[in-house]
């Protein structure tokens, strides 16, 4: 190999580093960005809602007949407490709420039980259900005392936390 | 309402793979561009390095496609990218008459590290597992790290007691335990940070946490220290110390352990100053470089000095892999691999590195803020800490900006233990980046168990709504729209 050749490599083995830690920069986007949207603390009363086209590719496959589509929640978002900002994608698992770490989502919150509440998908509708909790879930001003359906938009309220869902 | 679609997390497995080719093709070049210059032709050696990378890199990613999907793209070909580096870089000092034969061991490690690393992907699966093990791996911490001093399995090399040699193999098993250790500080945090936050004593602006709750980290530490200090190895106390100021910080978010910690590491070096005539040397090695008979003595100055000199010879384009004379500064291939690179890659090659180090630090944070536990947190921000500060130490150590200290930079250095331990770190790190970004779903199946299943609902209120969801259960189209579904109907036409 003459020496021209290897200098020539040799530059295109610095060249391509470079390539490299641009490509990862370009590839991680907007990635490092905490979103603006997570980070609102006023719920917003009235969630836009998606058309059935636009949420497609959730799992569970909904049945329409020309009605109006309901919007699905895809989205847990915890809008006032300690973990404001702190976003749960749902797919069709149930949901555990509570301080214990096994939960699905680990409240940091001292007014909250081990395993406070439970969120769970029933057809195309979230139930919210109280596991027994010492302080109480609330859902808009009313105690749960029952499993009764969540809507996008509704507040659920567990000890100093407000969760919602959204779509 | 498509930035919910794009915000939805993708699996970006095909990225990482772009991302490793490249990665694959700079390790691979610098390999070869090193037998180029030194033997002037490739021969099969070569190809079947080559080929066992590309197997190991590949064989990674098909495991991480399989088991963890949603675990973060970039960590991977930054890792490979560092190591191949580091077996070129160890590879092109074989050729001096100081080493023979380490690349071929390098690679062997590197087969062993990852193979591992993978394993342990397969095997724990979840992260939040390493939470039950806080206590266990405080005693393997402990276990650990007093092997070394053991009479008959302890080896002393260059005045630091810190290896263990089983047959013909040597091990530091003080690399591993890192990772015990960064799992006991986060799982004890993350049982007793309440604690710790709440209880305690108000002096001043600062509020110190009763002795109490404390006890069972500072004994961790004090014993972590102790060891150390007994095997005259100074980088790896800095280095825990580090570790455990950061995650108490990153647990409490208190700014005043930032101040302790900076008190105590004063203090502390103060006390190795006066006490430990090791300390001592390196202290004069650092600020009277230059002395000609501190440059001139036996574990003098030398090596740093050529380590710099070397830097200055690479300029900002380097020499050339295979030009340079790294083989002047002793321990090229391992401590002073950093001197190695900015002589023969130059600042342009040495600056992309280290932004390489610091994309994999922020990689390793970016797990930490996303995933949703505080054990996975605390965990993965005390496992990026190690990694920043090994980086810290060695670049430091070697640019004088702090005394020199044995620390081995991560991927890059000859040395087999350093590297499974970092590659351990990856897989753990790889595993609560896919905790975080991977959307909670267990498949098709509805829940049906508990108190919450059908017919426990408000009879009144949600009357139609389960109706509706039976109807759905069954396939049947949708029922007529009950009262909340209207209303929400209504609210969207609304807005159309």
């Amino acid at each position: 190999m003459s020496e021209l050749a290897i200098t020539v490599l040799q530059f295109g083995l610095l060249l391509l580093l470079w390539i490299l830690i641009l490509s990862i920069i370009a590839a991680q986007g907007r990635d490092m960005k905490i979103s603006k949207r997570s980070r609102t603390r006023v719920p917003r009363t009235a969630p836009p809602a998606p058309s059935a086209e636009a949420s497609g590719g959730t799992p569970a496959t909904v049945h329409h007949s020309g009605q109006q589509p309901r919007p699905r929640p895809r989205r847990l978002v915890v809008s006032e407490g300690p973990l404001v900002g702190t976003e749960v994608e749902l797919g069709s698992a149930p949901i555990m709420l509570g301080r214990a770490q096994e939960c699905t989502v680990v409240l940091e919150d001292d007014y909250a039980s081990g395993k406070h509440a439970r969120l769970f998908p029933q057809g195309s509708r979230w139930f919210l259900e109280d596991l027994g909790s010492t302080n109480g879930t609330w859902l808009g001003e009313e105690q749960l005392t029952r499993a009764s359906t969540v809507e996008p938009g509704d507040r659920i309220r567990i000890g100093k936390t407000v969760l919602e869902l959204r779509t | 309402m498509s930035s919910a679609e794009t915000d939805h997390p993708k699996p970006r497995r095909n990225a990482e793979l772009v991302l490793l080719l490249i990665a694959l093709v700079i390790g691979i070049g610098a390999q070869v561009l090193v037998g180029l210059t030194m033997e002037d032709q490739i021969d099969q050696r070569y190809w079947i390095e080559a080929a066992v990378q590309v197997v190991l890199a590949v064989g990674f990613h098909v495991v991480l496609r399989l088991r963890a999907a949603y675990a973060d793209p970039f960590i991977l070909p930054i890792a490979v990218t560092l190591n191949g580096l580091g077996i070129a870089m160890i590879h092109r000092l074989d050729f001096t008459a100081a080493y023979e034969g380490v690349a071929d061991r390098q690679l062997v490690w590197t087969a062993v590290s990852m193979a591992a690393a993978a394993a342990l992907l397969i095997w724990l699966k979840d992260h939040r597992r390493l939470r039950q093990l806080t206590y266990i791996s405080l005693l393997v911490s402990i276990v650990l790290l007093f092997l070394p001093i053991v009479p008959g399995l302890g080896r002393d090399i260059q005045g630091a007691q810190v290896w263990v040699s089983i047959g013909a193999m040597s091990f530091q098993p003080g690399e591993l335990a890192k990772i015990t250790l960064a799992i006991f500080f986060a799982g004890f945090l993350a049982n007793n940070r309440d604690l710790i936050l709440l209880a305690g004593r108000k002096v001043g602006p600062l509020t110190f946490p009763r002795l109490q709750d404390l006890g069972p980290l500072f004994l961790a530490w004090v014993i972590a220290l102790g060891v150390l200090i007994v095997q005259n190895d100074l980088g790896n106390a800095l280095m825990f110390f580090g570790l455990f100021v950061a995650v108490i910080y990153v647990a409490t978010s208190r700014f005043s352990w930032i101040a302790i910690g900076g008190v105590f590491i004063a203090a502390g070096a103060v006390l190795a100053y006066q006490m430990v005539p090791h300390a001592r040397n390196r202290f004069d090695i650092w600020l009277h470089a230059f002395d000609p008979e501190i440059y001139g003595q036996m574990y003098g100055s030398h090596q740093l000095v050529q380590g710099m000199f070397g830097l200055a010879h690479g300029g900002l384009t380097g020499t050339g892999l295979g030009n340079g004379n790294p083989q002047m500064v002793s321990l090229a291939n391992s401590d002073m691999i950093i001197a190695a690179f900015g002589e023969e890659l130059g600042f342009i090659g040495l600056g992309a590195m280290l932004l390489l180090y610091f994309i994999l630090f922020s990689r390793y944070m970016r797990a930490a803020v996303g995933t949703r536990d505080h054990f996975g947190k605390l965990l993965a921000a005390g496992l990026a800490v190690i990694l920043v500060l090994q980086v810290f130490v060695v670049v430091g150590g070697i640019t004088r900006v702090i005394p020199m200290t044995g620390l081995v930079s991560p991927f890059l250095a000859a040395g087999g233990s350093a590297l499974l331990a970092n590659w351990l770190i990856v897989a753990i790190v790889l595993m609560i980046s896919n905790a975080a970004r991977r959307p909670i779903y267990a498949g098709p199946m509805l829940n049906t168990t508990g108190a919450g299943a059908a017919g426990t609902e408000d009879p009144l209120s949600s009357d139609q709504a389960r109706t509706e969801t039976t109807a759905e259960q069954t396939g049947v189209t949708d029922a007529a729209g009950p009262a909340a579904d209207s209303a929400s109907a209504g609210s969207q036409g609304g807005q159309r």
